[in-house]
């Protein structure tokens, strides 16, 4: 990967998703979550991960973030004019965020040069980042974490329902 | 590599230009079969030294002209940005979506094996879908950009409907994908080449009818046209998600609305109607099934590929044409019922009996 491009797509992610957290307009603010999740996807394309770039695009570009301005608009909210005011926001907003960043930071040092399961030997496939090899170890490797996967959304669907059936009863 | 730079973007300029000359010329056909359909005359306004026949020229030439130094009007009040992002980010994913059509097959030029289509990619149905399923910002962005009731209503009721209708669609893709093995449109094509029983060509229509059915119904609510034109409803919402726009803007609303036309004949011609494939002819010329052979050039044979494509392009866009103007509109929870209550259980269902099928012919 050219480290040019890496750092130009870098740069327009990281300035993209300040703009998700930085924009008092809800409706700006889901707009960068777009071009964020696009900038993500064009950086799988960086990695040879094409199935990953467009399911990034389809499922997050292309409906989750639909649905949030759907419900922007539903709700017309126009400017969050109480913004994130309060101390006690700001001081848990950057509990959690410190957390989250030092989970990160712990995995990335602890998982420095090897793989997730084990070490990559004799370096990257060829096949790498393609439909057949992903959708391989999908359907063996990883069957039973993809089917528990698939459960966990199904009771999410059902429990939404449930919730939104007790406020129209 | 300078060449190759070079056939890219010629490629690309081609496309580009065929898309949006086609989605011009629809917006002339679909005012001349109204009025047929309508049993009125339409249209006749304009004429060249008198030649009665002009009205193509009207569209292609005058209708731009005129829109192009119309004022543009901005209500007040509006998100000045937005309101002019949102036509472009209306007309950007149809146009760069049908860069993945095949037009014919490769070509060998020179010792250089050229794909005809603008971008060959082998998960070229996913790369359709994705940028498909942008197509909602649009008209998202528009309805509310425009600071008007009208407008918002458009805009909710079109991304419900665009997000909905995705889902049928999707699913009857899915089993196009699961027929075909393959997510490469060049590879659905070239699939669709053999014949079944030694006379029927082996298009996708054949193999999956339902999915066809699904694709072209989910395809013309994705387009937003007639019978699931609510989110524009003229008779409730004056012009929907984009009332407030005018000149140049409204223009290219128009134009995406036929290239969206435009693109789903090519999708429907690519999965189901054979893409480039003429019946009977190979690399070589025509075997004809009771034997007969004719022998034609290479040139020829990829000319009349291309032509197969234009042919099958256009008589879906009529067909679309011809839907739009003779079905009413559906009420909205009509519309919300048929594509999740009609469509999805269906899509499934054939899903699943592709996958027995599938597998009972894999063993």
């Amino acid at each position: 990967m050219s480290p040019v491009v890496f750092m130009m797509m870098a740069v327009l992610l990281v300035a993209a998703a300040l703009g998700v957290v930085l924009h008092r307009s809800p409706i700006r603010s889901a707009l960068s979550l777009v071009v964020t999740m696009f900038l993500l996807a064009v950086m799988f394309l960086l990695l040879d991960a094409h199935m990953v770039a467009a399911l990034q695009v389809i499922v997050y570009a292309g409906a989750v973030v639909v649905l949030f301005l759907f419900v922007i608009m539903l709700l017309n909210l126009r400017e969050d004019a109480r913004a994130m005011a309060r101390a006690s926001k700001v001081v848990a907003a950057l509990v959690c965020g410190g957390l989250f960043l030092f989970a990160v930071l712990w995995f990335l040092v602890s998982a420095a040069g090897r793989g997730i399961d084990g070490g990559l030997e004799g370096g990257v496939p060829a096949t790498f980042g393609s439909t057949e090899l992903l959708a391989e170890r999908l359907f063996t490797q990883f069957l039973f974490a993809f089917e528990v996967t698939s459960v966990l959304l199904l009771v999410a669907i059902i429990g939404a329902v449930v919730l939104a059936k007790r406020k129209l009863a | 590599m300078g060449i190759e730079i070079a056939i890219a973007v010629l490629k690309a300029v081609v496309v580009i230009l065929l898309l949006l000359g086609l989605a011009g010329m629809l917006g002339w056909v679909e005012r001349k079969g109204s009025a047929l359909i309508q049993d009125r005359i339409g249209a006749n306004r304009a004429s060249v030294f008198g030649f009665a026949g002009a009205g193509l020229v009207n569209t292609l030439m005058a209708d731009p002209l005129k829109f192009l130094v119309k004022e543009d009007l901005v209500p007040a009040h509006v998100d000045r940005f937005l309101h002019t992002l949102a036509p472009c980010v209306n007309l950007f994913p149809v146009v760069v979506a049908f860069a993945a059509i095949p037009f014919a097959d490769t070509v060998h030029i020179a010792g250089r094996a050229i794909e005809l289509q603008a971008v060959s990619i082998n998960i070229g149905l996913l790369y359709v879908l994705a940028m498909m399923s942008l197509g909602v910002y649009g008209v998202v962005l528009a309805g509310w950009a425009s600071n008007d009731r009208l407008s918002l209503l458009g805009g909710i009721r079109g991304s419900a409907q665009m997000i909905s209708y995705e889902i049928g669609m999707g699913l009857a893709l899915v089993s196009v994908v699961m027929t075909y093995g393959t997510l490469d449109l060049q590879g659905i094509v070239r699939a669709q080449g053999h014949l079944i029983g030694g006379w029927l060509p082996a298009w996708g229509v054949f193999y999956q009818p339902l999915a066809c059915l699904i694709f072209l119904i989910a395809g013309i609510a994705e387009s937003k046209r007639n019978p699931f034109d609510m989110p524009e409803g003229e008779s409730e919402l004056v012009s929907g998600y984009f009332t407030e726009y005018s000149g140049i803007k409204y223009l290219m609303f128009f134009m995406s609305d036929f290239a969206e036309v435009g693109l789903v004949a090519g999708l429907m011609t690519t999965l189901f109607f054979g893409g480039w494939q003429v019946p009977y002819l190979l690399a070589d010329g025509f075997h004809l099934p009771w034997g007969a052979t004719v022998a034609l050039p290479g040139l020829v044979v990829t000319l009349l590929q291309v032509a197969s494509v234009m042919v099958k392009v256009l008589f879906f866009c009529w067909l679309q044409i011809l839907i739009r103007w003779t079905l009413p509109r559906l009420r909205y929870d009509q519309l919300m019922a048929f594509g999740w209550k009609g469509l999805l259980p269906l899509a499934l269902a054939n899903v699943l009996v592709t996958a027995m099928v599938v597998l009972a012919v894999q063993g």
